[in-house]
Formats: C-alpha cells, structure tokens, sequence
C-alpha cells in the first residue's frame, strides 16, 4: 500500500500517521457503542413499562417482554378502575395555580436582589439561599398545625398559597439570570424617568423570557411530581388526592393487576415527556442555569 | 458599570427596595422564621392538635432511646455515603462521554436526560416492577450472564441498593449541569497539556478537575442536601412491594422489607403526622435541621466569592 492512497495530507501539515489514526477510529467506535448502550439502558425501564401497559393481566406477571396481544383497552380501564380525572384536574389546579402564584411573587424579589442596591443586600441573597437549602419536613409541623388551624390540613391550599411568598428557589435562579444583563439597559430607562416597576415590565422581563420560561417549567412540574406535599395535605381525603398520591396507592386500592397500574404510570409520565420535547432548550438551558459556579 | 450614571440614580428608595422584596420577607417571617421558632417550642411540649403538654426534656430523651430513629438515620446515611457519590462520578462519566462525542451529542443528551423528568412515583413504581424477579427482564439478563439475581425490593439488603440504581437512571439534571461546566474548560490548556504529553488521566486530574471543582462542590453539597430529604422514592418502593398503602383508616408502617427504606424524613412525617407525636417530630426535625444547615454552611463560604462584586 501506498503511503497515502487518495486522501492527501493537508499541504504544511505533517501526515497523520495511520497507527495514530486507527487509534482515533477506535476510540470513536468504542465511545458510540458505550454511548449506545447507555442509552439503551437510560430508555429500557421507560419502554418496558409501555410494553407492559399493553400486555394482558396474566401476561404482565411472566417476564415476557413483549406483548403477546396489544391490549389498548387498558388506558381505558384505568379510568374505571380510578378517578383519574379527578386526579389529573386536582394536580393540573394544585401545579396551575402554584406556578402562577410563584411567578407574580418571586419575580420582583429576583429583580430586587440582582438588580437593586440596597443595605442587606447581601444578607437577603445568604437568607434565600438558606432557605432554599432548608428541608421541607423541618418547619412541617408547626405549618401543619397552623393549616388544622384554618381547616385546611385535608386540602390542597397550604401547597398552593404559600407560593405567594415566593419561592426560594426561583427567587435564586431568576436572580442568576437578571444579573447577567448589563445595567445599561436600566441605567437608559432611569435617566428617561422610568420607575423600577415599568423598567422591570417594560426592560428586563422581555430579556428575561427564556429564564422566566425556565423556572415556570420547573415550578410546573415540581408541583406535578410532588408526593410529599401531596400526602401530607389532602391525603386524607379521597377527593383531594393528586396523581401522584393516587399513583402510588393505585394497585394496593384498587385491586388492580401490574398491567394497569403501569398504564397508569405512562399516563402519569407521558405530558411530562410531551412537555419536555416541546420546550426542550428551556429545561436544557434552565438547568445550566442551577449549576452555579462558586 | 458605566461612569456616566450616577450611583444615586440606581440606589432607590428604602420603600421600593421593601415594596420588591415584600413578598419574599413576608415568606420568610411566616413560613421561615415562625415555624422555626414553634418547632423549637413544642419540641418541649406532647402535643397532638388536640391538647398541649409541657414535658421538658422528655422528647429529647425519647430520641435516644428510639431505635427506629436511629435505623433511619444510618440509612439515611447510607444514602449519603453510597448513592451521593454514585450519582456524582456516573453523572460526571456520562457528561464526559457526551462531551467528547464526535456525532450525535445532541441525541445522546436528550436520552440521558430524559428519565431525570420522569415523575419520581412513577419512576419508582417502574423501577420495583422492572427488578421484580418474576416480572421483570433483570432477572434473565443478570441470569444470562450467570449472576442470580437478588430480590431487589423484597430483600432488605437489596432495597438501597435498588434505590441506587434508580437514582442513577434519574441523573440527567447532574449531567447537564457537569457538560456545561466541562465545555467551560478552556482549550488551550488541553492542547498545552498535550504538547507536554500529558495523558488523558493525567489532563483530567490537572486541568478539567481543578476548573470544574466549584461546581462539582455545589452539587455535591446541594446532592447531600437533596438526600437528606430523601422521602418519595423509598415510601413508595415500599408501599408498591409491599403491596399495603396508608389511606384514610388505615396505618402504613415505612421501611419495607423490614426497616431497610426507612430514611428520617419518613420517620419524622410517621411521627409528626400519622402518629401524631408532634412534640418528638419536632425534635426530629430540629436534628434535621443541624444536619442540613451545617452543609449549607460549607456551600455559603464558598459562595462568598461568588455573591461578592457581582451585585450590579
């Protein structure tokens, strides 16, 4: 063989030798196959778990992997066997309305802390990040009483009205965001006259969208998935369970076989993952955002 | 910072920095500092909504002596200690991986992604299925290669193990937050490194490690925060392979099999609001409480740097 066979070495450039370029084709080789089989292994729980929501009730208890006969009346089963829709509606009210409260109350507090001087400032930043970092179980107590209190433990407001005080977390990702845009843009509306309210409305909020978008999302589903909020309040009453807390009490409830019960999960996941494709460069986007750099 | 503005005009009134903030002090007095302040005071105290009694120290003394607090404790711990790091190093290997893909990162990173989102019930009920021996296709695969496949979720030395792994499927958000950081790396440090004919290894420990070092203690210390309040996911393992749920009547006891998944945020929710012995579950949250705040303490003296000057 001859040293080059057609594909000619760029003109000042030494050669690559070809040990070395084997070495890289192996390298290349080996990294894909490792990527593919990751991902096989990331996607194999999610497709099981659709196969074995079309399976038949005797089928889902062998290991079978795939469905004998595709039983689509399964979804349907679901919602006679439970009130899913009531469920989805006391999730879609609790996520809903949360997200909304948090946004009108956590973004003038974000803006203040990226993009206000003021004495305490700095301690105000230290207090969200505490707050932030504060396990929920730790104040649930004197809360709850607080809530039994109103006569409200057995519902879902005391997840959803605390979310006026804003939220820590939102408060400090907005705030990373916001202190990213250059004050010039301010500092021009403040000369024109502008009070902070209109230049937070009217400057920054339309910089702000994809971060806003971000956080929004995130709320969303955190509200989605929340099981521990859920169980605490309203738990303990049948009509106020959320998807979430009907899920996992699903198959001890209802009697119910393992096919259904994952065709219940798929229903439970499957906005979560039709959001996600939608909105993909938010959340990729977004999470960046939380891996603060020290 | 521009000259040409005078500080004056950026330094508001005391009343519209309040006006902004007003919601979140609000927050923090009603939903921060008074809570805090009452768990402090019925850790003192028997109480269970109905009548109030104060027992000194009793609740404290009660903790030393309650040897499901402390079961929950070394398997919170256990969490800390095995699937903290397990996420971290396998979050860090995948991003590594993604990042130096010649084709197809784009993909790649969705699919990694992906499960972080799926909902943790559902996740975990997935999860309990899939390791199941009877049911699910674990059994054959670890079979095919000779392995006997343990009871994962029935077994009390499988079940954190089983959780493990879960959270190891769930480690997209990780991933993410570690590609970013490793794309910040400059390059010509790796290509100043190769030409000293530094190895692989050797430019991972010299160059990427140190640069990504602040965000790997970040999340390290928000991970070991996260698992202290590690709730979901081993309640309903338990509740799924158990086959048994709590509703309205009916008592769930967590832990199954026998005491393996009770971690301390379980056991305090069990306290304070199945069994009602508010008084102790405050002084269950109250440890919590130290635990938690003295991790956040590593991560604020970091942080100083950080929220120092930037404040525009």
């Amino acid at each position: 063989m001859t040293a080059v066979l057609g594909r000619r070495a760029a003109p000042g450039r030494r050669a690559v030798p070809r040990r070395r370029r084997t070495r890289a084709r192996l390298v290349w080789i080996a990294q894909h196959s490792l990527a593919i089989a990751l991902a096989l292994m990331f996607l194999g729980p999610l497709v099981f778990i659709a196969l074995t929501a079309l399976m038949s009730n005797r089928q889902a208890l062998t290991a079978d992997l795939w469905p004998d006969t595709w039983e689509w009346g399964n979804f349907a089963a679901v919602f006679t066997r439970a009130p899913m829709p009531r469920w989805f509606g006391n999730t879609l009210l609790y996520a809903g309305l949360a997200t909304a409260f948090m946004l009108v109350s956590s973004v003038p507090v974000a803006y203040a802390l990226a993009r206000l001087r003021f004495r305490g400032g700095r301690v105000a930043l230290v207090l969200v990040i505490a707050m932030m970092m504060l396990p929920p179980q730790v104040t649930a107590v004197p809360l709850y009483i607080v809530w039994a209190r109103f006569g409200l433990a057995d519902t879902l407001w005391p997840l959803i009205l605390p979310t006026l005080f804003g939220n820590a977390f939102s408060i400090f990702l907005l705030r990373q965001f916001l202190v990213t845009i250059p004050a010039d843009y301010s500092d021009a509306a403040r000369v024109d006259g502008c009070g902070e309210l209109r230049i937070l409305l009217r400057v920054i909020l339309p910089m702000a969208r994809p971060a806003v978008a971000a956080v929004a999302l995130f709320h969303f589903f955190y509200c989605w998935n929340d099981y521990y909020g859920p169980l605490l309040y309203g738990s303990t009453n049948l009509d106020n369970w959320t998807l979430s807390v009907g899920l996992a009490s699903f198959r001890a409830l209802h009697r119910v076989e393992w096919n259904l019960t994952m065709a219940a999960t798929l229903l439970v996941l499957a906005p979560v993952i039709v959001v996600f494709f939608f909105a993909q460069r938010v959340f990729i986007e977004g999470v960046t955002l939380t891996g603060v750099k020290g | 910072m521009t000259r040409l503005v005078p500080a004056a005009l950026r330094r508001r009134g005391t009343w519209t920095v309040l006006a902004f903030l007003s919601p979140w002090l609000a927050g923090f007095l009603l939903l921060g500092a008074y809570p805090l302040a009452a768990t402090v005071y019925f850790s003192f105290h028997r109480y269970d909504l109905f009548s109030l009694e104060w027992v000194g120290l009793l609740n404290y003394e009660y903790l030393l002596r309650d040897e499901h607090a402390w079961t929950a404790v070394r398997n919170t711990l256990w969490l800390v200690a095995v699937m903290v790091p397990a996420r971290l190093l396998f979050a860090l290997g995948v991003a590594q991986l993604v990042v130096h893909l010649k084709a197809g990162t784009a993909f790649f990173r969705t699919v990694f992604f992906l499960p972080s989102l799926v909902p943790l019930v559902a996740g975990t009920l997935g999860f309990v299925f899939l390791l199941n021996p009877a049911t699910g296709p674990v059994h054959a695969l670890l079979g095919a290669a000779g392995i006997s496949s343990p009871d994962w979720f029935g077994d009390p030395s499988w079940a954190k193990p089983g959780l493990t792994l879960l959270g190891m499927w769930g480690v997209g958000e990780l991933m993410v937050i570690f590609m970013a950081a490793l794309l910040d790396v400059p390059r010509h440090l790796y290509e100043a490194a190769a030409i000293d004919g530094a190895g692989p290894w050797q430019r991972f420990r010299r160059i990427t490690l140190p640069t990504i070092a602040p965000v790997l203690l970040f999340t390290a210390v928000t991970e070991v925060i996260t698992t202290l309040q590690y709730f979901t996911q081993a309640m309903v393992a338990a509740k799924v392979a158990s086959g048994t749920t709590d509703l309205p009547g009916v008592q769930f006891t967590p832990g199954y099999p026998e005491t393996s998944t009770l971690t301390f945020p379980q056991w305090l929710f069990h306290q304070g609001f199945r069994d009602f012995a508010m008084g102790y579950a405050c002084v269950l949250a109250l440890l919590l409480f130290a635990v938690a705040m003295a991790a956040t303490l590593v991560l604020l003296r970091r942080f100083r740097a950080f929220t120092e000057g930037d404040l525009a």
